[in-house]
């Protein structure tokens, strides 16, 4: 039988694809069809395992398979660049239909050029649909392959993976591991055909299975590690994780083991921080009798708990001055009142010289307990560790919420990180005042139990300064 | 949680474990948007060809694209929402430069990562810092022709010509603005300083301009970050509401030409400060504000739109998204009608994203869509359907309704007897 040079009216064909993921073969074909005239409902598509049209391979429908030749003076075919994109990515979808379906759109495309703009034609949009599904396949594909590494027998670096594409992606999505990995032998195997790169050319080699593929990559346990310590188990959200990273792709993911278990700690995880840090869920008090209770029942931190009394502030509420000292000493937990031991003795005199009325000011300190070692038998004075500060300085802002007051001193740096949540230099601090949040002013000296701790010549000079310190501070009294 | 090992004695493994443990707080992990390129004709490995890719992702919803960890978690500052800081009990360790590259390109030769996402806690000073921070991205610039991408977090307080340096070998670079408000930096973060952390953000900018316009005319210029800079706030350790967050935000955008403004929801970490919120805020908070900023970005909202958007406290609802809180507040602007209307008004309309707006100003080309060629169109009509109107359809009644909000905000689930 001779080559027919036009199509026979109510013929079927039959065109049967040498491999799934041609699209240039697809497209000669097609394009032949279209200027013969052959309506989509006369033509089968047939991959090479048989599959395709549900009539081609049965009953009266069975077509021929010698294609049609266009005559000489057929127009030529036309398609918009937007549906050749999509047709060269829903070409490679796993659906058998797909073929027949890109004939259909082709068709209609020669009477209306503008088809694939109608997003909501049905055929437009199921093509659009299956050049997604590739896209997203392809895209997993470049995620989710992991390369192992083995030893070539010329002892070169060979990096193998197996993958399993949900679609005929392989051959087109070779490049990108070739661009990425140019100067690297590896190879991809897949149950659809495997890729081998050389460093030079690129190579196609039969189907493979996952015993092809080595078993294991040492570097797999530190990628474990940090897949599992990036992971934050205070913020759970496994639909997310699994809406991107589906359960099928798991057994191929070395990091995926570990998901269930992380899943499963998770809240314990985060109960267990919070836990950690966990403080009485407890309302602002909103008055210094409520404070002082407070703090008589607070254990936040492990200086409560040395059977010492809890030091309340004293002196007037709306106070314009208020004088933060570090925290309670021996004498001061004996007694329960604030500075007056040798310390504050000391503090009452410098005040008076500088004419500040103590009883006019709100003295407290940045830590409501003692902290101590026993020396024999004495408790000696030990300082508060920032973290034991930064604890307490819920009650010193409850105080100063309270108090209100135009100027803080803070006495030592103890005082000023209470107040500030951050440890700095007295001695560069000392002279100028820093705002503090509410817009009052902290001025911030050094503690007198320095003052006792030297002698000679540089306790006239530290007490000089003091001295100095607290009169600027008289000095803003007077001016506010 | 991790057993301590001085640090002489530390793995490499033990100090993966502490040191994405303690990066893992950073949102940002975008692999996307740079300069193309790849390893042909090179002696390395890497590529970028535009689209990032998320190789994994973590249990809590986050991709994994690139190898996130800090240079070391030794740190001489004190922010109090910060694992690192300097009061905070865990276990510290120090990565040398050699291992970091080491580590990077054994998981980039494997197929786990994009690239490197450098940060580091800072040691003995900023510029000693930063320094370390560049010379891991020179050896795998300079020594391995790394091609990957590579984002460096740049330290405000480090000299601008280190700073610069970071650019002219990583995709991208970054600096944490960490909190919405000056009062929340001096409360929370009181070695940071606000107008430092915006300077640097200015002189950044500024060497992208200028290294963009070199490349206009001289085509060998050096490229400096080529996917721009980018930075992150925290969600929840202050008071500052979401208006204020998304006004600082839409600063940030105009101000300093970022990429992306991250949010990040201030979530619990291993020995607290005492002066921050025990409880988190909810994780949609956050997600409410991404969304926010996309209306900014895509959907031509201004912030002070968005701003309206929010409730009477100046936050946002979180049953509801963004879009249909101020959909809801400004009826006035509904039905639109998706035959006629214009882009930006069909862009207001929830429901209908920047896919679908395409799709129905394309489709409508060709025919006059009725309701059911709106339901192809998009995600869900229901959503829709109150705020357009179509040849067949009118919402006569539904958009005045009261109760339109409970009946489009997502159901409450109710909880089964057990």
């Amino acid at each position: 039988m001779s080559t027919m040079p036009y199509a026979a009216i109510g013929a079927h064909y039959a065109v049967h694809l040498p491999v799934p993921d041609d699209f240039t073969f697809w497209r000669e074909r097609a394009r032949g069809l279209v200027q013969c005239d052959v309506p989509p409902d006369r033509v089968s598509w047939i991959e090479p395992d048989g599959t395709g049209d549900l009539f081609a391979s049965q009953g009266p429908f069975r077509g021929d398979k010698r294609l049609p030749v266009p005559p000489a003076d057929a127009p030529p075919v036309r398609a918009s660049q937007r549906f050749l994109t999509v047709a060269r990515s829903a070409a490679l979808h796993s659906d058998p239909a797909r073929f027949g379906l890109l004939y259909q759109v082709l068709w209609r495309l020669q009477r209306n050029p503008r088809l694939i703009e109608d997003k909501a034609d049905p055929q437009v949009r199921r093509l659009e649909e299956l050049a997604k599904a590739v896209r997203r396949d392809a895209h997993k594909m470049h995620a989710f392959v992991r390369f192992r590494e083995v030893a070539d027998d010329d002892g070169t670096p060979h990096f193998v993976a197996w993958f399993e594409p949900d679609h005929h992606i392989l051959r087109a999505e070779a490049g990108f591991f070739m661009r990425r990995f140019a100067n690297m032998r590896w190879s991809i195997l897949t149950p659809r055909g495997s890729i081998h790169w050389d460093g030079k050319a690129m190579r196609e080699g039969p189907a493979a299975r996952a015993e092809d593929a080595p078993g294991g990559d040492p570097v797999e346990d530190l990628w474990r590690s940090y897949y599992a310590a990036i992971f934050n188990p205070a913020r759970l959200k496994v639909g997310a994780m699994l809406s991107e990273m589906p359960k099928k792709y798991w057994k191929n993911l070395p990091e995926a083991e570990l998901i269930p278990q992380l899943i499963a700690s998770a809240q314990a995880r985060e109960a267990a921080m919070v836990a950690a840090g966990e403080r009485e869920q407890r309302a602002r008090s909103a008055t210094l009798v409520e404070v002082a209770q407070g703090i008589a029942a607070c254990r936040d931190c492990a200086i409560a708990d040395c059977g010492t009394r809890a030091v309340a502030g004293e002196g007037p509420q709306g106070a314009r001055l208020m004088i933060v000292g570090e925290q309670p000493g021996d004498q001061e937990d004996i007694a329960g009142r604030v500075f007056i031991g040798p310390a504050g003795q000391l503090l009452d005199e410098y005040l008076a010289r500088a004419g500040i009325d103590r009883s006019a000011a709100y003295v407290t300190n940045a830590v409501k307990h003692f902290k101590f070692t026993w020396k024999g038998k004495r408790r000696l004075h030990q300082s508060p560790g920032a973290k034991e500060i930064d604890t307490c300085r819920w009650w010193l802002e409850a105080e100063r919420a309270i108090v209100r007051p135009r100027i803080v001193l803070a006495l030592g740096a103890g005082a000023a990180r209470g107040l500030l949540g951050r440890t700095l230099s007295v001695t560069k601090a000392r002279g100028t005042p820093i705002m503090l949040d509410d817009g009052a002013e902290l001025w911030v000296t050094v503690h007198p139990s320095y003052l006792l701790r030297l002698d000679g010549e540089a306790r006239e000079q530290q007490a000089a300064l003091f001295a100095a310190d607290l009169a600027r501070v008289r000095e803003r009294l007077g001016a506010d | 949680m991790f057993p301590t090992v001085p640090m002489a004695q530390q793995t490499l493994r033990q100090k993966l474990e502490i040191l994405a443990d303690a990066a893992k707080y950073d949102a940002s992990c975008a692999s996307s948007g740079t300069a193309k390129k790849n390893s042909l004709g090179g002696k390395g490995v890497g590529s970028t060809e535009g689209m990032g890719i998320c190789h994994a992702y973590a249990p809590d919803g986050r991709c994994i694209s690139l190898l996130k960890i800090l240079l070391t978690n030794h740190c001489i500052f004190d922010c109090h929402y910060c694992i690192n800081r300097k009061s905070s009990n865990v276990a510290r360790a120090r990565f040398t430069p050699r291992e970091v590259v080491d580590l990077t390109l054994n998981f980039y030769r494997r197929n786990y990562i994009e690239g490197l996402f450098l940060s580091s806690g800072i040691v003995r000073s900023a510029n000693h810092t930063m320094e370390q921070l560049v010379e891991v991205a020179r050896i795998l610039r300079e020594e391995h022709d790394f091609r990957g991408y590579i984002h460096l977090k740049t330290i405000p307080e480090a000299d601008a010509e280190i700073i610069h340096q970071a650019g002219l070998y990583a995709d991208r670079v970054s600096i944490n603005v960490e909190l919405p408000t000056q009062a929340g930096l001096t409360r929370l973060a009181p070695d940071k300083n606000a107008g430092q952390i915006e300077g640097a953000m200015g002189r950044t900018r500024a060497r992208i301009i200028e290294a963009k316009d070199e490349r206009k005319r001289f085509r060998h210029a050096p490229r400096f970050a080529p996917a721009g800079q980018s930075t992150q706030m925290i969600v929840g350790a202050d008071d500052a509401n979401d208006a204020a967050i998304i006004g600082k935000a839409s600063r940030l955008y105009g101000a300093f030409g970022l990429r992306r403004v991250y949010y990040s929801a201030f979530s619990p970490i291993p020995d607290a400060s005492a002066v921050l919120p025990l409880k988190r805020p909810p994780l949609l908070r956050e997600h409410r504000l991404y969304q926010s900023d996309w209306l900014m970005r895509f959907y031509g909202f201004a912030a002070q739109e968005v701003a309206d958007a929010a409730e009477a406290d100046g936050n946002l609802p979180l049953d509801i998204d963004p879009k249909l809180a101020w959909a809801l507040k400004f009826r006035a602007s509904f039905p639109v009608d998706v035959n006629r209307a214009a882009k930006e008004q069909l862009l207001r309309v929830p429901g209908l994203g920047t896919t679908a707006v395409g799709r129905i100003l394309a489709a409508r080309r060709h025919r006059t869509l009725r309701l059911d060629d709106v339901a192809r169109l998009t995600a869900s009509v229901a959503k829709v359907r109150p705020f357009i109107c179509t040849i067949d359809w009118r919402p006569t009644l539904l958009t005045d309704r009261a109760d339109l909000r409970r009946l489009l905000a997502p159901r409450q689930e109710q909880l089964e007897l057990f």
